[in-house]
């Protein structure tokens, strides 16, 4: 046991003899999940974070300055975790990052029969190779459309935006908020940055509309987005509703244990009717 | 050392590897025009599987990041389960309901239902980006218990057996194993029971892997009650498959028919016809149901508006409608026809679902590969090609001869 540790757990054994405020749950790190705020009035469209993204992932780095990407609406792809996109909107030209959601209740890893995509303790939406068949599922399910597949390899791999689940672990930021010059990214518990959210909105009615994007969406999500004019006119999609998309196959699946044991019952039942029926016919015929 | 002194095991397995050995020979005539379509549609198809393997997907399919799902998935294997249901709707009437009528076509109606699973959800397979990765979810290293594709996979693989067992005394009969048969033949009612448990699951669950696909898929065609749309029309769509390839190896199988085959042909047609009728019905019932739960005729006056009626009246209640006349003015070529329509209708539901209202309003629409469409024809030919190698060597549509 190293020195520190061994102090620490020492103080709250004390405390816990003591009996003063410690309770068992305060020993244990409390599990949160994490997300990024994104801040719109604040990014400037430098597109730091996707260069930034690409070299943390191994994916192709694209030339900021000379490809002229801004100028049309793009999606993520197989090659670019995230993107952004420029729009003119009514409050002049404002630039939106693009990327997996990080749902708290994911379509895709209630899609996935494998548990490829997996949602991990503090949030993030992973993918893991070794376990996926590469049946798409995920990408039929997900509302935003982001996983992304490899067609023309022969080692097919999902591409999707991991919220750099491993430099978290490390203790690090993801790179894109890292990388972002003007705090448009922020980075922390989601229950932290709905709070600084909601303190922007209500502290500068006139600056920004009065939604936080990702609050309920599809149940809500790991990434928030704060905005100066409707989400709707920055591409996003204004029809998901509220209900996390696994309760969409919840129904179903709650009466496949119902079907699967009370059908044979009623079909033996049935069966041994038609079998009575017919000694009934075979004795009257007699 | 002379042959007598062999042991009788060893002797009884050269007998049988002889057998096996004359079975699988082919059989003259060798140029029929069904060979001479189906071989180089089959070489072909082995081609591109070739390219499809060592190139990935993207070389030989049109699937795109929009359309992850193409026809291998929406024909292949979403329309190709949905016309093998026959096989469960038979069993269920011969076995649990004890109907001796429909008895002389139970096992080649079988026989088709495990032939296609075998094939068209085999079909999944190629359309797998990793397939190595296809045990994960089988022997039990992840199991993701909460999607409904695993469900749908568990139970594809479990109807197989349960097929293959309700298949199998045909296949004792003609290796001659007695007493393998008919200790088989008595584990069948189980074998049914399980299978048609499975096959309700699994025809929902096809249509419960759309519920997540809610807001890409166009509002006529999506709704809470896809299961159970999903279920009622394999029904239907089961049944009408059966009255059409009876009809059809009633022509061309002729020889390997017993009497009793023969002469209860259209008696046999015209029952299926009556709870063909009843299924459709109730699949249209409850697809007005939803059209008008969800206030959905002021989506009408668009293509899609129009595409959905011709749909569900051209080839839902048309087909309905002349199932009922024909059974009741005994006709067994309007049967014919109208089974034709309802599989139709069911191809085109199925395919609305998985591919054409799947992203309606994108801004560009999948359309199949030639290559994609080979491959499909592939799997369909070689079917054909083992159903045939079965029906004329087994017992299936006869009494054995041995």
């Amino acid at each position: 046991m190293k020195r520190r540790n061994f102090f620490k757990f020492t103080g709250l054994a004390g405390l816990t003899i003591a009996g003063k405020s410690a309770s068992a749950q305060e020993i244990e790190p409390k599990k949160e999940f994490v997300g990024v705020l994104v801040d719109t009035t604040r990014c400037i469209g430098c597109r730091a974070c996707e260069v930034t993204c690409s070299e943390t992932h191994n994916l192709p780095v694209p030339d900021i300055k000379n490809d002229g990407a801004l100028a049309a609406e793009r999606k993520t792809s197989e090659t670019q975790w995230m993107v952004v996109n420029r729009y003119e909107t009514e409050k002049g030209e404002v630039f939106v990052k693009k990327q997996c959601m990080h749902c708290w209740q994911p379509a895709c890893t209630a899609a996935c029969l494998t548990n490829a995509m997996y949602k991990t303790e503090t949030g993030p939406v992973i993918w893991r190779s070794k376990k996926c068949m590469g049946c798409r599922f995920c990408m039929i399910s997900c509302p935003f459309d982001i996983p992304k597949f490899e067609y023309n390899s022969t080692n097919p791999k999902i591409q999707k935006c991991s919220m750099c689940w491993e430099r978290l672990q490390e203790g690090k930021k993801p790179a894109c908020v890292e990388a972002c010059p003007t705090d448009a990214l922020m980075f922390g518990l989601k229950r932290e940055l709905m709070e600084i959210a909601r303190v922007r909105v209500y502290g500068h009615p006139q600056d920004y509309v009065h939604q936080i994007y990702g609050e309920s969406e599809v149940g809500g999500t790991g990434w928030l987005y704060l905005s100066a004019v409707p989400f709707d006119q920055l591409g996003f999609r204004m029809d998901l509703g509220t209900t996390p998309y696994p309760e969409f196959t919840t129904d179903f699946l709650y009466a496949v244990p119902v079907v699967l044991f009370g059908l044979p019952a009623f079909l033996m039942g049935l069966n041994l009717l038609a079998r009575s029926n017919e000694e009934s016919i075979a004795e009257k015929g007699r | 050392m002379t042959k007598q002194e062999k042991p009788k095991l060893t002797q009884e397995f050269v007998k049988f590897v002889k057998f096996i050995i004359s079975e699988i020979k082919p059989k003259p005539p060798y140029f029929t025009p069904f060979n001479v379509i189906t071989i180089p549609i089959i070489l072909l198809g082995m081609i591109i599987l070739v390219f499809r393997f060592t190139k990935g997907l993207g070389a030989v399919t049109n699937l795109s990041q929009e359309f992850p799902w193409g026809f291998w998935i929406g024909f292949d294997v979403v329309t190709g389960i949905a016309l093998a249901g026959g096989a469960y709707i038979i069993t269920f009437i011969v076995y649990v309901m004890r109907s001796e009528k429909y008895h002389p076509i139970v096992n080649i109606t079988v026989l088709n239902g495990f032939l296609a699973y075998v094939f068209y959800a085999g079909a999944l397979i190629l359309d797998l980006g990793r397939p190595w990765n296809i045990i994960n979810p089988i022997i039990g290293n992840s199991f993701g218990f909460n999607s409904v594709m695993f469900l749908v996979a568990w139970h594809f693989l479990m109807y197989m057996a349960a097929e293959f067992l309700e298949f199998s005394p045909v296949i004792a009969e003609w290796l001659g194993w007695k007493k393998i048969k008919k200790w088989l033949s008595a584990i069948t009612l189980g074998a049914v029971i399980f299978g048609i448990t499975l096959s309700t699951l699994h025809q929902s669950g096809l249509g419960a892997l759309f519920l997540m696909a809610k807001g890409k898929i166009h509002p006529l065609w999506y709704s809470e009650f896809i299961p159970i749309l999903f279920f009622a029309s394999s029904i239907f769509a089961g049944l009408s498959m059966v009255i059409i390839e009876g009809s059809i190896s009633h022509r061309v199988f002729k020889d390997h028919m017993d009497s009793e085959h023969k002469d209860s042909h259209n008696e046999i047609i015209i029952g299926l016809a009556k709870f063909a009728t009843v299924a459709i019905f109730v699949y249209y019932f409850f697809k007005l149901l939803t059209f008008l739960h969800n206030k959905q005729w002021t989506m009408l006056n668009d293509f899609w508006g129009f595409w959905y009626v011709l749909e569900v009246v051209v080839f839902v209640l048309i087909p309905g409608c002349m199932l009922a006349f024909g059974v009741k003015q005994r006709n067994v070529n309007i049967i014919r026809v109208g089974s034709i329509l309802a599989i139709v209708g069911v191809i085109l539901n199925r395919l609305n679902i998985s591919i054409i209202a799947f992203k309606w309003d994108a801004a560009v629409k999948y359309f199949p590969s030639w290559q994609e469409i080979v491959v499909t024809l592939m799997i369909i030919s070689l079917e054909i090609w083992v159903f045939r190698w079965v029906v004329s060597r087994m017992p299936v549509m006869r009494k054995s001869k041995r």
